[in-house]
């Protein structure tokens, strides 16, 4: 299927034949020690192809625990899911997404390069090509001459950078990422904020992103998902159309301030629940 | 500065090479009922203690805060353990030796003991000099307990049979290297070697089985203990009539002892690999044997390298002992038990001084593949930034 017909679908089919993400009623109840931990309860969503989705909430909302099931890493308890029409597991066996966790994960007894290629390896890709789009991921994030260190000689940051190119490398349509740039400085996390939209707007990925930041939610995603704890829910879609090629500076329109300001309302309220 | 620090141990040697001038140096005939030597008739000796007042009065003072003070120290220390061996031997003090002589014994020691300790914080930014005081230590540490071993056997005159002092076993070493070498080759070379390779790779290879088997796994440990509990002196006589005299036996009772410290290591090992980066592989839909070796394999290397450390030990050991019990006229241990019997202790001690050294080179080989296979691991990176 090319891109445009890609779009085109997007348009024309009815919504749910072309989502790549679709959650219905989907509840996931962890049982504790302590008794019933009620992650997340009744949760409808669903992501379109080339959608760029922000999930923003308060800390045990269950932000990672929902991009886990859309993963096949957590099974749902309830309510049905379906990534690009098949279950998560088959989406998963298919490696049709990449996902950036919340800490580096990178292996300690692999270089920088031998990290990033880790899943052309697994997925038997041949050396030249590992080696060629190691580099290209690892020039993304800014790490290139790094290649030959080892993680623990580069700084927390840097690490997770690391991982994202790790993600990115392998190419798949859809991005999971769970708070990638919260470990780094507002400076580059603005850059990389710049890098991820454009190479978004470039490849027509879906990209599904947890962060605690409104600004960085507001200025990434064409959709922001607002959810509150205890159980975890959605408390509140807000859909946004900035144009793809937007740059930093649409940070001081009114129109992203009044986006911005519809998010923290909605969090706010999410969080009177706890009083 | 009005308070000056004195250097504690340089102030004892001191005193004590001073005293050691004073008091007699060795004890009296017991037929002529006359004093055996004097400080003053051996002059080696007496340049020695009063060099050792000297350089002791002055770094009292100074302090060894330098490596060069130290070098110093040690030099004046290892010229008087030259002179102490040579006034045991040459002198006829051997089994005399009196107050005058320990009291140099002593401020040697004090010297050494101080002139070590500097050499081991010390620390330099260049490789070379770093690497060649981390070397010294141990050695200079090793010749120093072998020195005062050779000088209380003689300077008291222990029985060989007791004891004998090193330079006898060396002695002995040095003129039994043929015996020797036929032992080592017994011993080490067939039993250890075979016995240690295949306790250690079937261990290895079961453990990756039995790990897929979740009960196998929970009853390990348990088993694991009980047969680490078996007494080798029980099984050792039983492998011998199982696999004949030679080193076939020997390397069975080997593999029985290094078998569940390699099968619990590894299975502990392939567990360690930690939740997020099984995920991490989950998500690349990474199979089996892939995760296998991708993952779980070096995150078990250092379990792996521990039980490769332990066995080296166990291996010699078992080899050893287990030759009590039955073997061709060769080997280590069968070495050890007759000569017992003949009252050879130096040859005892030979083939134990063997042992020690082939134990020795054997776990230094382990951990030095370790440290190249696992550089990465926390334990060994600290040092490299
Ligand atoms: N494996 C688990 N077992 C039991 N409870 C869990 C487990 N994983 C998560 N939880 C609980 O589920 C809830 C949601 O956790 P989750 O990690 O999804 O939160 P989050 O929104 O990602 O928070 P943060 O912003 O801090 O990362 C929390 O209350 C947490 O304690
Ligand atoms: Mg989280």
């Amino acid at each position: 299927m090319t891109l445009k017909a890609v779009v085109n679908n997007v348009a024309q089919m009815p919504a749910s034949a072309d989502a790549v993400v679709d959650i219905q009623k989907l509840s996931l109840t962890f049982q504790t020690a302590d008794g019933p931990v009620y992650a997340l309860s009744d949760v409808d969503l669903k992501i379109e192809r080339g959608e760029f989705v922000s999930f923003i909430g308060p800390s045990g909302c269950g932000k990672t625990t929902l991009l886990r099931v859309i993963a096949d890493l957590e099974k749902a308890t309830g309510g049905d899911i379906s990534i690009n029409g098949v279950s998560p597991q088959e989406a998963r066996e298919n490696r049709a997404y990449g996902y950036v966790f919340q800490a580096p994960a990178l292996l300690p007894w692999r270089s920088i390069e031998r990290n990033v290629t880790l899943p052309l390896e697994i997925m038997e890709i041949s050396r030249e090509e590992r080696i060629k789009r190691g580099h290209e991921a690892l020039k993304l994030v800014e790490l290139n001459g790094f290649e030959k260190k080892f993680p623990w000689q580069l700084s927390g940051g840097m690490q997770q950078r690391a991982s994202i190119a790790r993600a990115l490398s392998f190419d798949a349509d859809l991005l999971l990422m769970d708070e990638p740039f919260g470990a780094l400085d507002e400076i580059v996390r603005d850059h990389l904020n710049e890098q991820l939209l454009k190479l978004w707007a470039r490849t027509n990925k879906t990209v599904a992103f947890v962060t605690h930041s409104i600004p960085e939610a507001v200025y990434l995603s064409t959709k922001i998902v607002v959810m509150s704890p205890r159980p975890g829910r959605i408390i509140d879609v807000i859909k946004t159309d900035f144009p793809k090629d937007r740059g930093l500076d649409i940070r001081e329109t009114p129109e992203f301030l009044e986006v911005a300001h519809r998010v923290r309302e909605g969090l706010r309220a999410g969080h009177s629940y706890d009083e | 500065m009005t308070t000056i620090k004195l250097d504690k141990f340089c102030l004892v040697a001191a005193i004590a090479a001073l005293l050691a001038l004073i008091f007699p140096l060795s004890g009296v005939d017991p037929e002529s009922g006359k004093q055996i030597a004097f400080v003053s008739d051996i002059s080696g000796i007496a340049v020695a203690m009063a060099l050792c007042v000297i350089a002791g009065a002055a770094f009292t003072w100074l302090g060894v805060g330098h490596i060069q003070y130290a070098a110093i120290i040690l030099v004046v220390a290892v010229f008087g353990c030259w002179q102490a061996i040579a006034a045991l031997y040459d002198y006829g003090i051997a089994g005399h030796a009196g107050t005058g002589f320990w009291l140099f014994i002593l401020s040697l020691w004090a010297f050494v003991w101080r002139g070590i300790d500097v050499v081991a914080r010390y620390r330099s930014l260049e490789m070379a000099k770093q690497q060649s005081a981390n070397i010294l230590v141990p050695i200079a540490f090793g010749v120093w307990l072998l020195f005062l071993w050779e000088v209380i056997v003689a300077g008291f005159g222990v029985p060989q049979v007791l004891l004998p002092a090193p330079s006898a076993i060396g002695l002995r070493f040095i003129s039994s290297t043929d015996i020797l070498a036929a032992d080592f080759q017994q011993t080490f070379i067939k039993a250890v070697i075979s016995g240690y390779v295949i306790g250690c790779g079937s261990a290895f290879i079961v453990a990756i089985a039995v790990d897929r088997v979740p009960f196998l796994k929970r009853g390990l440990l348990p088993l694991g203990n009980m047969v680490s509990a078996l007494p080798i002196i029980g099984v050792a006589p039983i492998m011998v009539m199982w696999f004949g005299f030679d080193w076939q036996s020997k390397a069975a009772v080997i593999v029985i002892m290094t078998f569940f410290p390699m099968l619990v290591n590894t299975v502990t090992g392939l567990n360690a690999a930690g939740a997020l980066e099984k995920d991490l592989m989950a998500t690349y839909a990474s199979g089996y044997w892939s995760t296998l070796f991708r993952l779980r394999l070096p995150a078990a290397m250092p379990f792996v390298f521990n039980a490769l450390k332990i066995n080296s030990t166990l291996a010699l050991i078992g080899a050893i002992v287990a030759e009590f019990f039955g073997t061709p006229i060769v080997g280590m241990g069968f070495r050890i038990s007759t000569e017992v019997g003949r009252m050879n202790v130096d040859m005892v001690w030979a083939e134990i001084a063997l042992a020690a050294l082939a134990g020795t080179a054997f776990y230094g080989a382990v951990a030095y593949v370790e440290r190249k296979a696992t550089s990465w691991h926390p334990s060994f990176r600290v040092r490299r930034h």
